[in-house]
């Protein structure tokens, strides 16, 4: 049996000494919590869920990314400069994360879900998090999805590559500010490479 | 081993191996090669455009000789980003998107994007409109698997004859959908709290008579196609997929149960109202080809006793949850991931809303991608023609692989 959110947070903090755990709430009458993990220890958090005998959650059937882009609250401030009064605006910017999400069940005890996770530091540069495909062999897939479409490098995937998309395409297509070419005729697609080097093979056109 | 056996005697209590093993085709040991005479690898592009793949998907395989070393699937040519085109349109305007992943059963897919947002609303579906579901939904299993056993056939190389038997019945089953939906496969049937019209005059009479005909059709099937010696040696023991392995990839499906793994939704999680039902889950033994094609006859004949009974007591009523609206959707912040038995596996949606008109996070589990994880562990070491019967016994359609 699946124990109420409260007391797996207790049991995973006493499994795994440091694992930093927050309850997720829920507002919708689905009522499916979940628990945001750490990035440190997210992958023996992850471990313990999987070989504990009482979750046995060997199956981890969806693997997904979020984008929260960062947010800017605007705060009006009250200064006195030679004695008169100005109000001034400071920008306060946070900034947002990538998160990816797994929803994990057990085949075996035929129980679930367990969702879990992991957020990135931000959306710029300090964007990896742990694989969990040494884990479970179904976020292969699912992990190169979301490095492709996202963003998120997972360190520790076996085979880290650009699924959907095409190699050398630079954007991550579902981020909130993805923002699409004017004209896909200058994407800088496989194709053009093909023509150039196509043209080598062709015979010059007589002249007319 | 014909059909007979493995009814009467072989499935016993509600879900348990069929045998097979007494007229097993064993395969002969590799040959083992002169470790001097060893050739190049050579390295051959399988597809985007090969009959073989069922679209436009790609297999890099190495060869030594005819055997595979390696292969590597290539995705992404029907790439259109469903998710995005579904989180800058409404919760509504998505239903008719789920039509188009996996082209040959829209229906089902339909019903697992609406229990996934019935989820997140909290509505409640009447009981004539969860009947309907059933019907349409195991309808649409039946033509599936009887297109996937005539596909697999096809690529067997018998040219023809049991693709077009299959899609044959598919037709009369495609004339029920028309005259309930309007259209033969962009159905676009389902809404959240029930379905979108209810069943013309005569229609389940219509419906009960093309059911009841087909059996008559997998009988001669199953004549046609079980017994046969060469069906059988070329499809047992070849892919065989350990349970292990099938757990840990996620595979779903007809091809989990292949392996013998008990692992059905409509019995585990009992959405909608299959707890009603009689019916087994039939489970594989060897988790071999032979075994995924023998499981999708076996739920056949399941499937029919579910529609046979859904049929029987379809009662009238509403067919929508009065409080459910069509326009101007707006969910409470939160999420819900809601997942359903469709006939290639477990196909899961997972929305999240801030509140707004739109989804804020839609994303696809799509069983089909992730089934074909482990299409290299099933390839490796078999000859080049065998990939093709593999990938037709694991059931892809691109349209979900790329989304």
């Amino acid at each position: 049996m699946i124990p109420g959110i409260e007391q797996l947070k207790a049991r995973i903090e006493q499994a795994v000494p440091g694992a930093r755990i927050e309850i997720v709430p829920n507002g919708s009458p689905s009522n499916q919590v979940s628990l945001l993990l750490d990035a440190e220890h997210g992958f023996a958090v992850a471990k313990f869920l999987r070989d504990d005998p009482e979750l046995k959650l060997d199956f981890c059937s969806n693997a997904t990314g979020v984008d929260w882009p960062g947010t800017v609250t605007k705060e009006k401030v009250k200064k006195t400069v030679d004695g008169v009064e100005k109000e001034e605006i400071i920008e306060k910017t946070t900034p947002g994360c990538l998160e990816a999400v797994y929803h994990l069940f057990s085949m075996t005890l035929k129980q679930g879900p367990v969702i879990i996770r992991m957020r990135t530091e931000n959306r710029v540069d300090k964007v990896t998090l742990p694989s969990l495909t040494p884990l479970w062999r179904s976020c292969e897939f699912q992990e190169r999805e979301i490095f492709d479409l996202f963003g998120i490098v997972f360190s520790g995937h076996p085979d880290l590559r650009r699924i959907l998309m095409w190699e050398g395409f630079v954007d991550y297509p579902m981020r909130k500010d993805y923002v699409e070419p004017d004209d896909y005729e200058y994407e800088p697609t496989p194709h053009a490479a093909v023509l150039e080097k196509a043209k080598h093979h062709l015979p010059s056109q007589p002249a007319l | 081993m014909t059909l007979q056996d493995s009814h009467n005697g072989q499935m016993k209590g509600d879900s348990t191996p069929f045998e097979g093993s007494k007229t097993r085709f064993i395969p002969s040991k590799a040959p083992e090669y002169a470790t001097d005479l060893e050739g190049d690898l050579l390295e051959v592009s399988m597809g985007p455009h090969h009959p073989s793949t069922h679209g436009v998907f790609r297999m890099n395989v190495v060869l030594d000789g005819e055997t595979i070393v390696k292969l590597k699937p290539y995705f992404g040519y029907l790439h259109r980003n469903h998710e995005k085109i579904a989180e800058s349109n409404s919760y509504l305007s998505a239903i008719p998107y789920t039509d188009r992943l996996d082209y040959i059963c829209g229906l089902t897919n339909n019903w697992s994007y609406v229990v996934a947002m019935e989820k997140l609303l909290g509505l409640q579906v009447p009981e004539r409109a969860e009947y309907l579901r059933v019907i349409v939904g195991e309808l649409t299993r039946l033509f599936n698997h009887a297109c996937l056993a005539g596909f697999l056939l096809q690529d067997m190389g018998a040219s023809g004859t049991p693709l077009m038997y299959a899609f044959r019945e598919r037709e009369y089953i495609l004339d029920l959908f028309e005259s309930l939906t309007g259209s033969r496969m962009m159905c676009n049937y389902m809404r959240f709290g029930g379905v979108r019209c209810d069943a013309p005059a005569g229609w389940i009479e219509q419906a009960k008579s093309v059911v009841s005909k087909f059996p008559k059709f997998l009988e001669e099937f199953e004549a046609l196609i079980t017994g046969n010696e060469i069906v059988r040696s070329r499809t047992q023991g070849v892919g065989v997929l350990s349970k292990e392995l099938a757990i840990n990839a996620g595979i779903t499906g007809p091809m989990l149960r292949a392996c013998g793994v008990d692992y059905d939704l409509r019995k585990v999680d009992k959405y909608s109202i299959y707890d009603r039902f009689q019916f087994r889950v039939p489970l594989g033994e060897h988790g071999d080809t032979f075994d995924r094609y023998m499981i999708r006859i076996l739920e056949m004949h399941e499937t029919l006793k579910i529609l046979e009974a859904a049929l029987r007591d379809i009662p009238a009523g509403p067919i929508i949850d009065p409080k459910a609206k069509l326009r101007n959707i707006r969910p409470k912040v939160g999420e819900a991931y809601g997942r359903t038995e469709v006939p290639k596996g477990e196909l899961g949606f997972y929305v999240i809303s801030n509140g707004g008109a739109t989804p804020y996070r839609f994303r696809i589990r799509p069983p089909s991608l992730i089934n074909l994880t482990i299409l290299e562990d099933l390839c490796v070491g078999h000859p080049i023609q065998d990939v093709v019967l593999i990938l037709g016994s694991v059931d892809i359609v691109l349209g979900e692989v790329d989304r």
